[in-house]
């Protein structure tokens, strides 16, 4: 026993090479057992690349990597004991939907009747038990989408793998998906790896989150840690929305810095190590954690006019040109809407923001 | 469907019935003349009396049919009993069809696979170099396969050299060259259609299948094989039916041992001593043969479609 031994899957040093273009930059990273863990990043950032690693389906250049103990990465797809949810579905045309889900087990040798009595367990669990004898085509995105979940569970995976699996649904049916999904992991226990570029998805979903880009792990964290503590500019503008705006540091005391925006407007924040006196670096502060008004509230109100009021639904997002400085965007959330005024485009108007609220990234 | 006149149809393309029909005037022309009308001369002229000399009269009977399956001995006033020259040499002619067919599918479908998962790119060149040799005249193709398998050919020079063999092989007149011919002949067209089956084939399901446990084999098998089922049916239709009635093979790389359908009708039609009705009654007991062939595969195919 070594100590990967409890993590599901462990990447050691991972590379992924194409020729002369490089996917992966050493990687390496810990899956804990039991885990809903997703790989969040745009598009070519090597997520998927990594995923199809870990099921077999590409090659590992240099490095390793372990699943429960045991490497994996010299064996084929079929010898993992890992399965997979595709991004479209890849489900057998000329099998019937009950075919499908107990493919798996008869191809780990398990007799026609137990795989199709363990497919009929399986759809079930997904509430397609009704449509066991239909063809994949003539069932709707959706209802394939959870035929392509009961297929690659029903061989009782040690690990779920699950590449953009709701990309190709609408938002609504995503909202739910994502419900489900999350119960159906914690009901079977089985870890499960999901590569989404929709940070809104990971954030729902996730125990935790390795958020990447080019190829490189940015930041790997819990979804309310990564959100709150953007580790750089590039996790603090991918998750979520954010203000960014370039300061320049000045005096700092007591692990607090001040930062200068231009003209009259400052404000401090926590000391980040690497930070010195006189540097440029950005600030990044999340729009709902700032609130208007039209008179000063503290030292820190940062003074503006109000550019524009935008209805975006359950919020109002007001964008506010700073004196000296950027324009700000501040969410108001429209059950607030009783207690603070809108005020009008052209006023003058203050920002505020909560202690903690504005944070510095290192690059 | 290429279903008659324009009945039926939504309520919304009826509004373009006019415009439909002379739209459709030429598939009517081809089908009609190309297709229909020779049909039924040969169909009419096998129910004929034969003249010496070729050609016929016109006094309808049913002679030739008598003559294909009954034999009524040397004065025609014996018991009929069945005639099986003729049913051998049709035996005959659908086992080496089905052999073409079969070698055809054995180098196609790896030929095909091979082409279509090469880069999108080289795709081309390589359906580009399968054709080459087809832009060479048939008979020229069998002439010059008939000059490489004789006993002091190319071919046997080759396997001497290497020391496979001490003395040559005798393939020339023989089952064997009838077969190697049919193939070579229509190869390519067991490679193209299973070749469009394969590029449309979503590669992401056999890499469903290897990550649910299944070997090479197995995908191959259960996921791939079914998927470009329609590719195989069809190239296998168009090497079968054509070697069926081929005679160029037969007659130069077969002698007159290995006899095929299309050599007999052939005969009927040639010079003075051909009899006319009887090759149109053996064209039409081919033809009757391809179409059931063709009948119950399409029957299967509309079965599974069904199913999809």
């Amino acid at each position: 026993m070594n100590e990967s031994a409890e993590l599901a899957v462990d990447v050691r040093d991972a590379v992924k090479r194409y020729g002369t273009f490089t996917a992966l930059l050493k990687i390496s990273l810990g899956i804990r057992d039991n885990e809903f863990f997703t790989l969040l990043g745009p598009s070519g950032c090597g997520k998927t690349t990594l995923l199809r690693m870990i099921a077999g389906f590409e090659s590992v250049t240099e490095g390793a990597i372990y699943l429960y103990g045991d490497e994996i990465e010299m064996l084929p797809p079929n010898k993992r004991p890992v399965n997979t949810v595709f991004q479209n579905y890849a489900l057998f045309p000329h099998m019937s939907v009950l075919d499908n889900v107990g493919f798996g087990l008869e191809m780990k040798g398990s007799s026609k009747a137990d795989a199709r009595k363990r497919a009929g367990e399986m759809l079930e669990l997904v509430q397609l038990t009704q449509f066991a004898n239909r063809k994949p085509s003539q069932l709707s995105g959706g209802q394939q989408q959870r035929v392509a979940l009961a297929r690659a569970l029903a061989p009782a995976p040690k690990v779920l793998l699950l590449d953009e699996p709701l990309s190709a649904l609408d938002m609504k049916l995503r909202k739910a998906m994502q419900i489900e999904l999350k119960h159906i992991q914690r009901e079977t226990g089985i870890t499960f790896i999901f590569v989404t570029h929709d940070q809104e998805e990971a954030l729902t979903m996730s125990d935790r989150i390795a958020v990447m880009s080019a190829g490189e792990m940015q930041q790997l964290g819990e979804p309310r840690d990564i959100y709150e503590h953007p580790r750089n500019m590039f996790v603090a503008d991918f998750i979520g929305d954010t203000n960014l705006l370039e300061v320049s540091v000045g005096e700092i005391t007591n692990g607090r810095v001040l930062c200068q925006i231009g003209g009259a407007n400052a404000l401090t924040c926590d000391a980040v190590e690497g930070v010195d006196t006189g540097a440029q670096v950005h600030l990044s502060v999340r729009p709902e954690r700032l609130t208007l008004s039209d008179t000063t509230m503290s030292s820190e109100s940062l003074k503006g006019t109000i550019v524009e009021n935008i209805f975006i639904g359950t919020d109002i997002n007001t964008i506010v040109d700073l004196e000296g400085g950027p324009q700000f965007t501040v969410r108001t959330s429209n059950s607030d809407r009783g207690n603070k005024r809108i005020i009008e485009p052209g006023s003058p108007a203050f920002v505020n923001m909560e202690t903690g609220a504005a944070r510095l990234l290192v690059d | 469907m290429a279903g008659g006149a324009p009945s039926g149809g939504s309520s919304a393309s009826d509004t373009y019935a006019p415009t439909r029909h002379w739209l459709l005037a030429p598939s009517w022309f081809v089908l009609g003349f190309f297709t229909l009308a020779p049909i039924l001369i040969m169909l009419v002229y096998s129910f004929l009396t034969k003249e010496f000399r070729g050609g016929v009269i016109w006094e309808p009977t049913l002679a030739a049919y008598d003559q294909f399956f009954f034999d009524r001995g040397l004065f025609g006033d014996a018991d009929p009993t069945l005639q099986w020259t003729y049913i051998s040499i049709f035996w005959r002619s659908i086992w080496q069809a089905g052999v073409a067919t079969i070698l055809s599918l054995l180098i196609g479908f790896p030929t095909a696979y091979f082409i279509a998962t090469r880069p999108e790119k080289s795709r081309a060149l390589w359906v580009f170099l399968i054709t080459i040799p087809y832009w060479v005249n048939l008979l020229i193709r069998t002439v010059s396969m008939k000059f490489l398998m004789r006993d002091e050919g190319p071919l046997n020079d080759f396997l001497m050299n290497i020391g496979l063999i001490d003395a040559p092989l005798h393939m020339i007149n023989t089952n064997f060259a009838v077969q190697m011919g049919l193939f070579y002949s229509y190869l390519p067209f067991m490679v193209l259609p299973i070749y469009a089956s394969v590029e449309r084939y979503n590669f992401t399901m056999s890499e469903a299948a290897a990550d649910l446990y299944a070997s090479k084999f197995q995908t191959l098998r259960r996921i791939v094989l079914p998927a470009v089922k329609p590719g195989v049916i069809a190239g296998c239709i168009l090497v079968f039916v054509p070697s069926l009635g081929a005679f160029l093979a037969p007659d130069l790389l077969g002698g007159a041992k290995n006899f095929m359908i299309g050599s007999l009708i052939e005969e009927q039609f040639k010079g003075n001593a051909g009899n006319w009705p009887f090759g149109a009654a053996a064209s039409m007991i081919l033809l009757t043969m391809v179409m059931t062939i063709l009948l119950v595969f399409a029957g299967q195919q509309r079965r599974a479609g069904q199913d999809t």
